[in-house]
């Protein structure tokens, strides 16, 4: 008789029947941040106001806007429809670039990865324009697009393509040669190969270059729109809002801008991991 | 959890459920070469291997590591070309994969992205060759064949390493494959789930008798498991020696402290030995052997 011992790795099922806001709050991890950010906003209070209370202004820190200044400010831009319509403009503009990058990157990549003629013929010409970040192709593309609204998204596209195109090329080479001889065995064609095994053992190198692609189009719509100015006062962007502050001189302002555009990347990036734990859910067992 | 593997009033066996015709397939390998490398430093990794697989035998491939076993298995599954020579099974040219063939590799080939169940439903689905209930009757009764009817729903990941293993056993046996090669199916586990899996693949294997092909580098593994042991040289594999090994069956794992299974593993170390000793040796370019 054979009788065979063995348990399942138990894996965080139960914990997600609470909610997750319970979940939140009742982790130490989530405290420990809260504590951080508080501890750090004080010592810049104090940093910043060194001069007014202590009668030594810090170098470097006492030039800063206090956060409690911030804050007012902030609380009086949240009433403009400037501000709003500054996140607005810069959304619109990362998003199509980004979605325009996926959309011809996820392809791209996939064909490099598959076709060795394809690879062959466009992996060096893309490589040589890799490199060139991609703040050297404003002034080109200002020049080479009608409007400053598609050069600015041309810039961003290119911000997220490069990187979303290695990430696809690179995931869908290694996935482990074995998964493909098996099914073969099983009789899959070439169709059944690609749909079946490479394009969902490629999917955590999407998420991955989605991510950081993410990261990148903030990046690059900010610049963009410092120097392309961004067009009128209202449709600027977030980053036409900083350099707005700049040449208006309202330090603190110059501060919310930033905030924002954290704020903005945040929330861009958690919408871009929660598309891909529901995606692939065999990952959360990792 | 506890379960009971060979389930005496279990009603379908897998013999059955894997129909008896396929279990008299033969291959035969004729005087195969293949190597590796640009043409200006070819290395030979077989060499004129010839060598039949009787059907409903569990022939057992061992040879000292890096000698070219996984090759071989590449080969006869068709998922390599030889340079020279033939791999007939049944008579018939091997020329590519094919379900008739199917290998259980290294460590596990369970596709992460698929649960047990769609993992072992795979085969029949892609090509349509069973459908809808009479599929998942066929899977369960698989899988309850191999303990793990309650983890059908989970993902390879969530199992530990004897049930992937035993799943990809499953996953093998739908395809009624007319030959199952093993590549060192067990290779990665601890040693008591090892030798559980071992006991538990040679129940499967006497149950149906399906010609099988079992290639490892342990020969104690070897011995318990084979009905013919062939022991191939050290890089490039040339068979050395076939040895029938004629233990009684069915085999527990008590046979391994018998006289007979003493002298067998004897006789094989000392052939095994002497190429494991070759390979320490610089090959003849000069380089250090290595693995393919």
């Amino acid at each position: 008789m054979v009788s065979v011992s063995e348990v399942s790795r138990p894996i965080g099922i139960a914990r997600s029947r609470r909610s997750f806001l319970r979940r939140t709050l009742g982790r130490q991890e989530f405290w420990r941040g809260c504590v951080a950010i508080v501890v750090f906003l004080i010592l810049w209070e104090i940093g910043s106001r060194s001069g007014e209370w202590f009668g030594y202004t810090l170098p470097y820190v006492g030039l800063l806007p206090p956060p409690s200044d911030v804050a007012v400010a902030w609380s009086k831009v949240l009433m403009k429809w400037g501000y709003w319509e500054s996140w607005y403009q810069s959304f619109k503009r990362v998003l199509t670039g980004f979605i325009a990058a996926q959309i011809i990157g996820i392809p791209f990549g996939l064909m490099l990865a598959v076709n060795k003629y394809f690879r062959d013929i466009f992996f060096p010409p893309f490589e040589v324009l890799r490199p060139i970040p991609p703040l050297a192709w404003v002034p080109a593309s200002l020049i080479f697009w009608p409007t400053n609204e598609m050069s600015i998204a041309f810039v961003t596209f290119l911000g997220a393509f490069f990187t979303i195109v290695i990430n696809v090329l690179g995931g869908a080479r290694t996935i482990d040669v074995r998964y493909l001889r098996a099914v073969q065995s099983m009789g899959a064609s070439q169709w059944d190969l690609f749909w079946r095994i490479i394009l969902p053992g490629t999917l955590p190198s999407i998420f991955t270059g989605a991510a950081v692609g993410m990261g990148i189009t903030w990046e690059v719509v900010v610049a963009a729109e410092m120097i392309s100015g961004g067009g009128t006062q209202g449709g600027g962007g977030l980053g036409f809002f900083i350099w707005n502050s700049y040449m208006g001189g309202s330090l603190p302002q110059i501060v919310v801008g930033m905030i924002s555009i954290g704020i903005a990347g945040y929330l861009s990036s958690t919408v871009i991991r929660m598309i891909g734990r529901s995606a692939m859910p065999w990952r959360k067992l990792f | 959890m506890h379960r009971q593997l060979n389930n005496t009033d279990q009603p379908a066996s897998v013999a059955s459920l894997a129909g008896s015709t396929a279990s008299q397939a033969s291959v035969e390998i004729k005087g195969v070469c293949k190597s590796y490398g640009e043409e200006w430093e070819q290395q030979d990794v077989i060499k004129d291997l010839t060598l039949d697989i009787l059907p409903g035998k569990l022939t057992v491939v061992v040879g000292p590591s890096g000698c070219g076993k996984s090759t071989l298995v590449n080969l006869i599954a068709g998922f390599e070309r030889p340079d020279r020579g033939e791999i007939l099974l049944n008579g018939r040219r091997v020329t590519g994969p094919s379900k008739d063939r199917m290998v259980v590799f290294q460590e596990t080939a369970l596709i992460p992205w698929q649960t047990t169940y769609q993992n072992v439903v795979f085969g029949p689905k892609l090509r349509g060759d069973i459908k809808g209930k009479a599929l998942y009757q066929r899977a369960h009764e698989l899988l309850t064949k191999v303990g793990l009817q309650d983890f059908m729903d989970k993902y390879p990941l969530q199992l530990s390493g004897g049930m992937q293993r035993r799943a990809e056993l499953a996953r093998a046996l739908i395809n009624q494959p007319q030959i199952m090669i093993m590549d060192e199916p067990f290779r990665g586990l601890d040693a008591m789930s090892r030798g559980l899996m071992q006991e538990f693949f040679l129940r499967l294997f006497e149950e149906n008798r399906h010609t099988n092909l079992y290639v490892t580098s342990e020969i104690e593994e070897a011995i318990f498991l084979a009905d013919r042991l062939v022991v191939l040289s050290n890089r490039p594999a040339q068979l050395r020696t076939v040895i029938d090994i004629d233990l009684p069956r069915p085999r527990h794992y008590q046979v391994l402290s018998s006289p007979e299974a003493f002298e067998y593993k004897r006789a094989a170390m000392e052939i095994l030995h002497q190429e494991a000793m070759r390979s320490f040796r610089p090959s003849a370019t000069g380089r250090l052997p290595g693995r393919p």
